[in-house]
């Protein structure tokens, strides 16, 4: 505690120090245990801006990354509600996301089935600049891997692991017409480039053979899947964030590095030693064009990278065996680094692409780099030293300016339409709106409580929308009602459009939204997929057919291809299965209307219920212990008669002569003498 | 006959040529889970609706009630049908070419019975579906029909119908009217000659 004391007391002005204090005393004073009674007014007009009358829908889609629970979730604004969760590094047992046979081979990597990541921030992809709401990228941190989410199903699409990384927090940004898709390592660790990927060394070599890696990933959206083109080697700091640049700097990615001081251990002290860590500056353009003319070397690697085919639905995982890499000591003109306050963490780029917002959570000042100047200082070569090769700017050369007492802890800055940025203090819990060009604070809004990332639709663009800001934070304690320690995280979401800054609503969360993106509802809703048609699903062991139906014996194995309609599967009466024998359901649901999803689940399975959507093909696999007759049922309402949409399965014991059988419905009895019975 | 009535008279026979661009009828089903609205187009040659699997939609709704699952297939006159236009509208051309006024007239009562007999049709079928119930239909309402409207709506349930003539018929309106009208204009013109 003494060192978190020291650390404000040498960074943060008296001033703010001594308000957050007597904020603290007054709140205390309050001592109202309902967060609604605080000094919070909201101003009734509020309720209207964010009220979408029943039936009606939201103006933007957002999409809130989940963090820990490795999803993202999809909330319509501005009315907070929730639309969806989709399953991307984590296991989904509400629709057998990672637990049916197709989507296993999604959750692959080097390191086995790995079915949980830390999902940090969405990306939306890009045309010209602007989100296209054709797909969103987002980064699992953890094992770390890219992912590929398809905006016309809201399903993954593509998970790509990354080699070289440890730890891919600063990910994935992609450029202004996705070329690619950079990730950045926030460990660094021993590489062998030898035998590729991770090496042993003990960590007292830190300093002389940790080396971190940024990946270019080309994304080949119109015609092919993600490729992991090349890595920077880059010197073993922490890499935290990033964020490309637009218009004048559109070739340019920059990353906030900590840990310049290259510690090994307790990095709270460690890495905050330096005054001055670094920004990255690269040149992305010009990597390109190194790794293109031969400056890259090859090593070899072992990652996995995942597809769903989009015809079949089912996923497949291709071993990739080398990957190129550039050290910038051999690529000049790549890579500099510019001095910005000790352990900086968001870097955000202004509309116009001239000024580089780097919001050092332990600094006094918030640091506004001019991109111009910086084009300058590399023109007259006025550097301060180099590390690894790489120049050092001198940090007055590159320094637009800086804002002044912003608060305390800044973390992230996005911007509007008007030249202002908004920046979060995680520390004192408030929004910060500062003018770009004067660099004077305008305005500033508590939020609840100490926020992460906010989110501005556009605002990390060439174009924002200056209407609505979200507010992710990290603390939620009296917001809503208790619900035992664990609570949810929760948002605010405050109207941006006047000169002061209105709260409007405040909503739960999923798990921890880090990052979030938005776009207009039009731009995705159109294209929204209401149903997969049955005749272009190529899934092997799809049934188009109920006469189709099968079920077969190979081995251990049984086969059983089966559909499911309105209101019964086909077929419903199953025998001549055997303790201990592998059985694969294949369900195909063979509506093709919107919104009518099918359920399938099996007593004693051991992994989750198959949920399908119309038209396609589901395989869950069962391994019956015990000799009985299993019922199996439909566990999605889907009409009148759902409760009625089930069937049997008989299992005998090992060895039983029972064969293979299975049926719907019996021979069509006369029918009885009165058509209808009161 | 003048020149313009036998060129309305080719019209006449031409306008039946939206039969082969635009449904005869169309059947709206209107339910509280269907915001969007069913909707069945009768062709005079295809059964089609407001999707492509408008029918197989409509077959699981009525399965439950015990109607008989509608198939393109069962229904003969969407193979005669089509023949049945090209024939009226060959010789209406021809009738319109030749310019005799009786044969107008000829061609006119014969449509308007075509007419006539094809939505007596329609309700015969529209009869048979709605009370050839399978007696072990799961939904059974005692003394329940569900025939559907021939015209106008009806409430069947849980839906609501709707049923109204389409561009193609028309077409049929129009041959008959235009005709109709050759036939009359051309009589006055003698009167007045």
């Amino acid at each position: 505690m003494k060192v978190i004391d020291r650390k404000f007391k040498m960074t943060a002005p008296g001033i703010g120090v001594l308000f957050t204090l007597m904020a603290g005393v007054v709140l205390q004073g309050c001592g109202g245990g309902e967060g609604s009674q605080k000094s919070d007014a909201v101003d009734s007009e509020a309720s209207s801006a964010v009220y979408v009358p029943p039936g009606q829908h939201d103006e933007y889609y957002s999409f809130l990354s989940g963090g820990f629970n490795g999803q993202v979730s999809v909330y319509g604004l501005p009315s907070g509600r929730l639309l969806k969760v989709i399953p991307v590094f984590s296991q989904f047992a509400e629709n057998g996301y990672g637990y049916n046979e197709e989507t296993k081979p999604m959750l692959m990597t080097s390191h086995g089935f790995v079915p949980w990541d830390d999902l940090h921030h969405p990306k939306l992809s890009r045309t010209d600049g602007l989100a296209d709401g054709k797909f969103l990228y987002v980064n699992g941190n953890n094992t770390p891997r890219v992912a590929k989410v398809d905006l016309t199903t809201f399903e993954t699409v593509e998970i790509m692991e990354i080699p070289n990384s440890a730890g891919n927090h600063c990910s994935p940004y992609p450029t202004n017409n996705n070329e690619y898709i950079l990730a950045g390592t926030r460990f660094s660790v021993p590489l062998d480039l030898e035998k590729g990927g991770m090496g042993d060394a003990s960590l007292e070599e830190y300093k002389d053979k940790f080396r971190g890696s940024i990946s270019f990933i080309k994304t080949n959206e119109e015609d092919g899947h993600m490729e992991l083109d090349f890595q920077v080697l880059v010197p073993g700091f922490d890499y935290d964030l990033a964020n490309g640049g637009k218009g004048p700097s559109e070739d340019w990615v920059f990353f906030t590095t900590y840990n310049t001081e290259r510690a090994r251990t307790l990095k709270e002290l460690g890495a905050s030693q330096n005054d001055r860590d670094y920004l990255a500056a690269i040149n992305w353009k010009l990597a390109a064009k190194y790794a293109a003319e031969g400056k890259a070397h090859e090593m070899p690697a072992n990652y996995y990278h995942n597809t769903m085919d989009h015809g079949s639905h089912i996923a497949k995982s291709n071993v990739i065996k080398k990957v190129r890499y550039l050290l910038p000591e051999e690529c000049p003109g790549m890579m500099y680094l510019i001095p910005a306050p000790k352990s900086p963490h968001g870097i955000d780029v202004d509309p116009t692409g001239e000024y580089m917002v780097v919001n050092g959570k332990l600094a006094s000042s918030l640091p506004v780099f001019s991109f111009s100047k910086m084009q300058k200082a590399i023109e007259n070569k006025d550097f301060d030293g180099e590390v690894n090769g790489i120049p050092v700017f001198k940090y007055e050369s590159v320094l637009y300016g800086e804002v002044k007492e912003p608060g305390l802890g800044p973390l992230h800055t996005e911007f509007d339409n008007k030249g202002n940025g908004y920046s979060t203090m995680f520390v004192s819990s408030e929004v910060v709106k500062w003018n770009v060009k004067d660099l004077q604070v305008l305005d500033r809004i508590p939020v609840y409580y100490s926020p992460g990332h906010l989110m501005i639709p556009g605002g990390d663009t060439k174009e924002p929308n200056g209407k609505y800001l979200v507010a992710m934070n990290k603390i939620t304690k009296d917001r809503y009602l208790p619900t035992g320690p664990e609570l949810v995280h929760s948002a605010q979401l405050i109207d941006i459009s006047g000169e002061k800054m209105r709260l409007l609503l405040d909503f739960p969360t999923l798990a921890e939204p880090h990052y979030a993106q938005a776009i207009a509802a039009d731009k995705v809703a159109p294209n929204s997929v209401k149903f997969f048609k049955l005749g272009e699903n190529t899934h092997p062991d799809a049934v188009k057919k109920e006469s189709d139906v099968s079920v077969t014996r190979n081995g251990r194995t049984v086969k059983i291809k089966m559909t499911s309609i309105r209101s019964h599967f086909t077929p419903d009466n199953i025998e001549g299965v055997q303790v201990g024998d592998t059985v694969i359901f294949h369900v195909t649901n063979l509506e093709q209307d919107w919104d009518v999803p099918h359920g399938f689940a099996v007593m004693g399975a051991n992994n989750s219920e198959a949920l399908i959507m119309p038209g396609a093909t589901q395989s869950l696999r069962w391994v019956p212990k015990q000799a009985g007759v299993y019922p199996f049922y439909c566990t999605d309402f889907c009409s009148a008669l759902h409760q009625e949409m089930q069937g049997y399965v008989r299992v005998s014991p090992r060895g039983s002569n029972v064969p293979i059988k299975f049926s719907t419905g019996e021979k069509r009895p006369v029918p009885p003498a009165q058509a209808s019975v009161n | 006959m003048r020149i313009y009535l036998r060129i309305l008279m080719v019209v006449a026979a031409l306008s039946l040529g939206t039969l082969f661009f635009f449904p005869m009828w169309k059947i709206y089903l209107e339910a509280p889970q269907y915001p969007e609205g069913l909707e069945l187009h009768i062709w005079i040659n295809k059964l089609g609706g407001s999707s492509d699997h408008v029918l197989q939609n409509f077959n699981i709704l009525n399965h439950y009630i015990g109607m008989e699952a509608i198939h393109p297939e069962s229904f003969a006159e969407l193979k005669y049908i089509p023949y049945i236009v090209i024939f009226f509208m060959v010789t209406g051309v021809i009738v319109g070419l030749l310019g005799r006024r009786n044969l107008v007239l000829y061609w006119v009562i014969l449509l308007a019975v075509a007419g006539a007999v094809g939505i007596a049709d329609f309700y015969w079928w529209l009869y048979k579906f709605g009370t050839n119930l399978d007696p072990t239909a799961p939904i059974k309402v005692p003394g329940m029909t569900y025939i559907p409207p021939l015209l106008g709506h009806k409430a069947l349930l849980n839906f609501n119908a709707l049923s109204l003539p389409a561009w193609g018929s028309i077409g049929i309106f129009l041959a008959i009217v235009i005709g109709g009208l050759v036939y009359l204009l051309s009589r006055r013109k003698i009167n007045s000659t």
